[in-house]
């Protein structure tokens, strides 16, 4: 879209902006056939496997596809293109695929699903378009298998982070998960924790919920306690080059976050002597989040307020969050962010978070 | 946060009249002395035999071995022996007296409130609600009780609060965060009924084991992470009871939270509006933005409280909150104790001041 069509309130998208949180539409389960290995292509029409949905997003719930981005003429891809990336101007968009892979008991045929899922998405995404880059989706499962897929894929630099569900078996600081850490950390890969969960627990630490709504509300508060153990497990004193990306998290409730966190670090951190710094100064050095949702009222001054409380213009990665209706319009940016802010959201930040990015694709 | 109270020291916020504190935690010298003789002779005989076992592996104790002994301070003890806060002499000497405290309110815990036996946490209490009012709200006009119950039964809460509640030895009942579902949850609704209609806030104090992980993506490691947890765990059961429509349905239930801090309100209270916004089919039954719900139905209690190093980023946050949803306390005598000279370290108007230290409790609870 020419700017001079945009509205005058919507805030600039700067050229080369980077999408830091983008979700293509998930292969339907004949699309990923001719991906997927004989034994599990044979499972598929053997077992009637139909699809991998997870009920975390609802296909027809509002968040899950903004209304007007339902529309359109083509593939997915096309959709895509037309909306974000044409549409709303961003440079480079980091796709997220969300298909339930992670919540498959069985490890081996989740990490067969991960491996026609990557091989899918380079073939059909990536070839198609060179803006685009990717996640490594693995098998949350199995570290082991995991750090497979990793090695798999590490050399295709268009793959630029691995993809893990917020809500895991554990939480994700847990050093079980550590040899996924090992593996990012030494291909100079992120790590993105994105919302989701894996189903193993209640999506809250009380009980399942009554309502969708509650779920997604859940994502936020497991963020928190994901920051939590990945800080006090001890993730970033063993992996100190590692970087998390936290997606679709909120951001909000970081400074609140920290300010607790840092008491109790303070009172009780002869119990954990490996978290040798502030638990703030981890997050500074170590851990990223999306923009979008942006879970701050419209009123421009509170979140202008709340990005003081956060103290750095670093840890922000712009994102859309496509196509989960998170804003209206092309108002991808909320009132209150500052030019600079704005700036190194869309281009310095990610450029530094993701080495990738600035290397020759391929 | 573990400071000795220092009784000839008052100097540096001294108070014109005293503070109410919301969270203090009194215990028996033994459960055997002071809580069985309110018991029937079969349940003693039960506790004696098989124990109190909760939703947890561990006969006795907790899931995370605590920073120090019974997570207390180190000085709390009394001269005369016995635990922590079972001493109403020493409690008035280290706390109500140096602190000038005029309102405690005391929360029992390790109590049974969610004991697998329910019957037995039935019974257990009962005593309980007897022991608060035998050992100390009679003795002490400072001390006001809060009615416990075995929430997983709600018939029996509802008997319990209206055997109660118009005592003046009570001033709320309390249930604990970590419930086998969501506070929000249809089960629960008569106990606020029954509480609304008594005029009681209900307060939920941080802690308990319901069964579930702590997080959900299950068990963390670390102590540390299970009480930074509770602030996640009461969040939750705002987002339970906000959207699952408890407010709408009980227009004059009152939810005090208790020892999950407070700053995380704003950003929760925000996101719920946005979620709400976009999910008005499934949530048709909450009529207004869960933002205007929270602020005229949900109080938080101080303890403990952030530390921003700005600590004006501290009073901006209450300003989101609102002044009047506030309560001080102190947790005495738990070990990460909120001093009251030095649990709000800013300047405040007057009116900021009386109300985080007083006016609001009383208004909460419909003191005068």
């Amino acid at each position: 879209m020419d700017p001079k069509t945009r509205a005058a309130d919507v805030r600039a998208i700067l050229p080369g902006a980077v999408d830091c949180d983008v979700h293509p539409s998930a292969p339907t389960m004949t699309q990923l056939m001719p991906y997927l290995d004989e034994y599990l292509a044979e499972s598929v029409v053997n077992r009637g496997i139909e699809q991998l949905q997870s009920v975390h997003y609802p296909p027809n719930a509002p968040i899950t596809i903004r209304a007007d981005w339902r529309q359109g003429d083509g593939d997915g891809l096309a959709r895509l293109q037309a909306h974000l990336l044409d549409g709303i101007g961003v440079g480079t968009a980091i796709l997220n695929p969300l298909l339930g892979v992670q919540l498959l008991f069985n490890a081996d045929m989740a990490a067969g699903f991960a491996r026609g899922l990557n091989d899918y998405t380079a073939r059909e995404w990536l070839d198609r378009d060179p803006r685009l880059r990717s996640s490594i989706v693995v098998a949350q499962q199995s570290p082991e298998l995991a750090v497979d897929e990793i090695e798999r894929l590490a050399g295709d630099k268009r793959f630029v982070q691995v993809l893990l569900l917020v809500m895991g078996d554990r939480p994700l600081g847990n050093q079980m998960y550590w040899p996924i850490y090992q593996a990012a950390e030494k291909h100079g890969l992120p790590v993105a924790i994105h919302a989701g969960s894996m189903y193993r627990h209640p999506t809250t630490g009380i009980g399942w919920s009554t309502f969708h709504s509650q779920d997604y509300a859940a994502n936020a508060v497991n963020f928190q306690t994901t920051l939590t153990s990945l800080i006090t497990e001890g993730v970033f004193s063993t992996h100190p080059d590692l970087k998390i990306v936290m997606s679709e998290s909120g951001v909000t409730w970081l400074p609140s976050f920290l300010w607790r966190l840092d008491k109790y670090w303070h009172g009780l951190r002869m119990l954990t002597p490996w978290v040798d710094r502030m638990p703030r100064e981890i997050v500074a050095s170590n851990v990223r989040f999306t923009l979008q949702p942006v879970d701050a009222p419209q009123d421009a001054a509170v979140l202008s307020r709340v990005m003081e409380h956060v103290g750095t213009e670093d840890l922000l990665l712009f994102s859309t969050d496509y196509p989960h209706w998170q804003f209206d319009g092309d108002n991808a940016v909320p009132e209150g962010l500052s030019d600079s802010q704005i700036r190194r959201m869309m281009i310095d930040n990610p450029m530094a978070t993701y080495p990738r990015l600035s290397e020759a694709a391929k | 946060m573990n400071v000795e109270a220092r009784p000839n020291l008052s100097k540096v916020q001294e108070a014109r009249v005293g503070i109410a504190d919301c969270d203090v935690h009194p215990n028996p010298t033994s459960l055997e002395d002071e809580v069985f003789p309110f018991l029937e002779q079969k349940w003693r005989d039960h506790i004696e035999t098989y124990g109190m076992p909760q939703r947890i592996g561990f006969a006795g104790g907790t899931q995370y071995p605590k920073g120090q002994p019974r997570a207390s301070r180190r000085d709390s003890y009394p001269p005369e022996g016995g635990p922590p806060a079972s001493s109403l002499s020493f409690f008035r000497e280290q706390h109500l007296d140096p602190h000038h405290v005029d309102l405690a309110v005391m929360i029992p815990l390790r109590i049974g409130q969610a004991l697998q036996n329910m019957d037995l946490a039935v019974a257990l209490c009962a005593a309980i609600n007897e022991w608060q009012q035998e050992f100390w709200t009679r003795k002490e006009p400072r001390i006001k009780g809060s009615i416990v119950m075995a929430y997983e039964n709600a018939s029996d809460c509802v008997a319990q609060i209206e055997k109660h509640a118009h005592k003046d030895d009570f001033v709320q009942i309390s249930m604990l965060s970590r419930t086998p579902d969501p506070l929000g949850h249809r089960k629960y609704w008569p106990i606020y009924e029954a509480a609304a209609a008594n005029g009681l806030p209900v307060g939920v104090h941080a802690f308990g084991y319901g069964g579930n992980p702590p997080t959900g993506g299950g068990y963390p490691s670390y102590y540390i992470e299970d009480m930074m947890a509770h602030a996640q765990s009461c969040q939750s059961l705002i987002v339970s009871m906000v959207y699952e429509g408890v407010f709408d349905r009980i227009p004059d239930m009152k939810l005090i939270i208790v020892e999950g801090g407070i700053a995380w309100l704003p950003s929760l209270a925000w996101r719920l509006d946005k979620i709400w916004e976009k999910n008005r089919m499934e949530l048709s039954h909450v009529k207004r933005p869960p933002s205007e719900i929270i602020r005229e139905h949900v109080w938080l209690t101080s303890q403990p409280i952030e530390e921003p190093d700005k600590r004006q980023q501290l009073v901006e946050t209450i300003d989101w909150i609102g002044w009047e949803n506030v309560l001080y306390a102190s947790d005495y005598p738990h070990w990460d104790f909120d001093d009251p000279k030095r649990a709000l370290p800013v300047q405040l108007t007057q009116e900021q001041r009386d109300g985080f230290f007083r006016n609001n409790a009383f208004k909460a609870y419909g003191l005068s």
